[in-house]
């Protein structure tokens, strides 16, 4: 018993040029097609089983939001067919359309009534709500004074407040804090444990491996792969990496406002700085402790002795994380001119987020002396959690834990 | 239709919690309150009973009522009139009103015109009852005839709907639209005899007005009926309730074929 059918799904959205192009285009009833067709979603077709957890993954602007707000009613597809059998619970985007000017308690009671609930289930239903999203006495303040983390939260209880049937979670809850991030996710899994079914949309792929047991990945607005999270996500990071000057990390790179800048003297070029996964795959996306190859081409444009290649791992917020050269490593370059490589391998023991590597080539090991080519921000990646525990922080620290009960004497000296 | 009438009657709850919340959320923060829904009526109908009535020495031939007669005239017209403005002016603003909620939530489309009306028909029913109360103490309530108000309103909301819809939809997508109507509404007003008497009309226009303007013989009708207490004459109706059923099934056809495309453009 299917419970979600989507056959040869498309939505079109219309761009035109301006107001006149589309007053021009009803007159002609249509006979003067003045707009671009701008297609989000193509020919999807997919089925979920009752108590699946699919996760979807995308970049930005595959058409994942798209494909949640049809699948949850508020957007209608252009082609193509949704076949929905049970009550859906969506979370879309921040809040659930909540009205700034009322109380969240007001917010709260509308979003139940758009849901269907009755009167007296509502009633019912407001104190879980209110303890399950913790506002305390915002719950009575205007929607206005509410932080984003803080819509969040209301909205997460609304939609949580009844097991639905089917539970859609766009991206909305990375936005909370990491405590209600938690909560809300056992939560889910709560629901998923009693047989709802989910459709999760997370940049976060730990979440979603952890959480789904399918994985539906879309680019372009086409379903290019349907499977196990493991093998999708290994699929996606490929992909990520392929696209050299991929989206996101564009923007990561934009954010810490400084990209590249180059300064040396140069005697020598680093002409790339790739880095690949064991594979030898390029990649961008790397598992918390995964095993990676930086390899840096520097060409020596003259002999330079006692030339050194350095690298340096910094967190977002710019902070050193981690920096070696080959000097320190005891290995020697030869003295060029010519084309070298230098492939540092190391275990990425480091905790989720963006980083940037610096590489630079310089004498011996103070590159500011003689400094070749110094190449700030040469590479961005990052790292996503592995199936190992979650932790805090930037360095993953092999770690133990035993329990033990203390001994009487011991309690009492 | 009867999909309709059945997700209308599933949405109840949301229909009703969003009436009330109209009414809160437009006396918040003040501390008259619903005061002010009396007040600003009240407010215009002083207005015109002075500079008529009094300044511009109109005379409503052949009534006279103890002297209250002009005050009636323009209740009465008024009150209508207000009823009728109120839907179109909300209905043609509604989707972008609850843009934020059509994008996020799958709330049922059609409910919205029901919430316009629905609260409408609550101030309009508030008004109607003090309007009532103001004619049992002045000792002109005209009695039974009342009823024959049921029918005018409905072919007079009719319209408003109708004409909300369509409107509504396309404002949408053209913002003039919206712009427009408001414009409109203020020369329809002074187009209808509802603060003056049709009698002050020029002779050779007067069929015309009635012909032309649908909302001109529907306010008549109410000033018949609670000026001289005569129910209106249904055969007059018949162009009014064409338009309505007119405007209504355009209002659906266009909402039907524009909602899809209506929520990528909010």
């Amino acid at each position: 018993m299917t419970l979600i059918s989507v056959r040869r799904l498309g939505k079109k959205y219309k761009r035109y040029p301006d107001q006149r192009a589309r007053l021009l285009e009803w007159l002609s009833a249509g006979h003067a097609k003045t707009h671009d067709p701008i297609w989000v979603l193509r020919d999807l077709s997919f089925e979920v089983e009752p108590g699946e957890a699919v996760g979807i993954i995308g970049e930005n602007g595959a058409g994942k939001s798209t494909l949640l707000k049809m699948l949850n009613g508020s957007t209608q597809p252009t082609e193509g067919e949704i076949r929905i059998r049970g009550r859906v619970a969506a979370l879309l985007e921040l809040g659930m359309g909540f009205h700034p000017e009322f109380t969240g308690r007001q917010n709260a009671i509308t979003s139940c009534q758009i849901m269907g609930l009755r009167r007296a289930e509502i009633q019912r239903l407001m104190p879980a709500i209110e303890a399950f999203s913790e506002l305390g006495d915002y719950m009575d303040q205007p929607l206005r004074t509410y932080s984003s983390g803080m819509q969040v939260r209301l909205a997460f209880s609304v939609a949580a407040a009844v097991r639905p049937e089917i539970l859609i979670i766009d991206e909305a809850l990375s936005v909370g804090d990491v405590y209600f991030q938690h909560k809300s996710m056992s939560r889910i899994r709560e629901f998923k444990d009693l047989g709802t079914t989910l459709l999760f949309v997370s940049h976060d792929p730990g979440a979603v491996k952890s959480l789904c047991d399918r994985a539906l990945l879309l680019d372009k607005g086409l379903l290019i792969k349907d499977g196990a999270p493991d093998s999708i996500l290994d699929y996606y990071n490929a992909m990520i990496a392929r696209r050299e000057k991929d989206e996101e990390i564009r923007q990561v790179e934009s954010e810490t406002g400084k990209t590249g800048t180059r300064s040396g003297n140069k005697k020598a070029t680093i002409l790339a700085v790739d880095m690949l996964d064991q594979s030898g795959e390029p990649t961008r996306a790397f598992r918390v402790g995964e095993h990676a190859l930086i390899r840096c081409k520097v060409r020596y444009n003259e002999p330079v002795s006692g030339a050194t290649v350095g690298l340096l791992i910094r967190d977002r917020l710019g902070n050193d994380i981690f920096g070696t050269n080959t000097y320190h490593l005891g290995q020697d370059l030869p003295a060029g001119p010519g084309e070298v490589w230098i492939e540092y391998r190391l275990a990425l023991n480091l905790g989720r987020g963006n980083y940037s590597v610096s590489v630079a080539s310089h004498s011996r090991d103070v590159h500011v002396g003689d400094s070749h080519d110094w190449w700030d921000q040469a590479a961005v990646f990052q790292i996503v959690p592995s199936d190992a525990p979650s932790f805090a922080g930037v360095a993953a620290l092999p770690v133990e834990v035993t329990i033990r009960a203390p001994s009487a004497t011991g309690m009492q000296r | 239709m009867m999909q309709m009438l059945r997700s209308w009657w599933l949405s109840r709850g949301f229909i009703w919690g969003m009436v009330q919340r109209e009414f809160q959320g437009r006396y918040r923060r003040s501390l008259l309150g619903g005061v002010w829904a009396v007040l600003e009526p009240l407010s215009m109908i002083l207005i015109y009973t002075l500079i008529f009535s009094q300044v511009m020495r109109a005379k409503l031939p052949g009534v006279d009522l103890g002297g209250w007669g002009y005050s009636i005239y323009i209740c009465a017209g008024i009150l209508a009139w207000e009823y009728f403005s109120d839907v179109v002016s909300r209905s043609q603003n509604m989707f972008i009103e609850h843009g934020n909620l059509l994008k996020k939530t799958n709330l049922p489309r059609s409910t919205l015109p029901v919430i316009v009306l629905a609260t409408a028909s609550i101030n309009f029913l508030i008004l109607l009852g003090l309007f009532l109360i103001f004619l049992l103490m002045v000792g002109q309530f005209p009695g039974w005839v009342l009823l024959g108000l049921v029918p005018l309103i409905l072919v007079q909301q009719g319209i408003a709907v109708g004409l909300g819809l369509v409107l509504g939809t396309l404002n949408v997508f053209f913002r003039d639209v919206g712009k427009a109507t408001m414009v409109a509404l203020r020369f329809w007003f002074w187009l209808t005899p509802i603060v003056y008497p049709i009698t002050i009309v020029p002779e050779r226009f007067r069929e015309a007005l009635l012909d032309w303007n649908p909302m001109a013989r529907l306010i008549g009708g109410y000033q018949g009926i609670f000026l001289t207490g005569n129910p209106p004459d249904w055969t007059e109706f018949v162009p009014q309730i064409v338009l309505a059923l007119g405007l209504l099934g355009l209002g659906f056809f266009a909402f039907r074929r524009l909602s899809g495309e209506l929520v990528d453009e909010l």
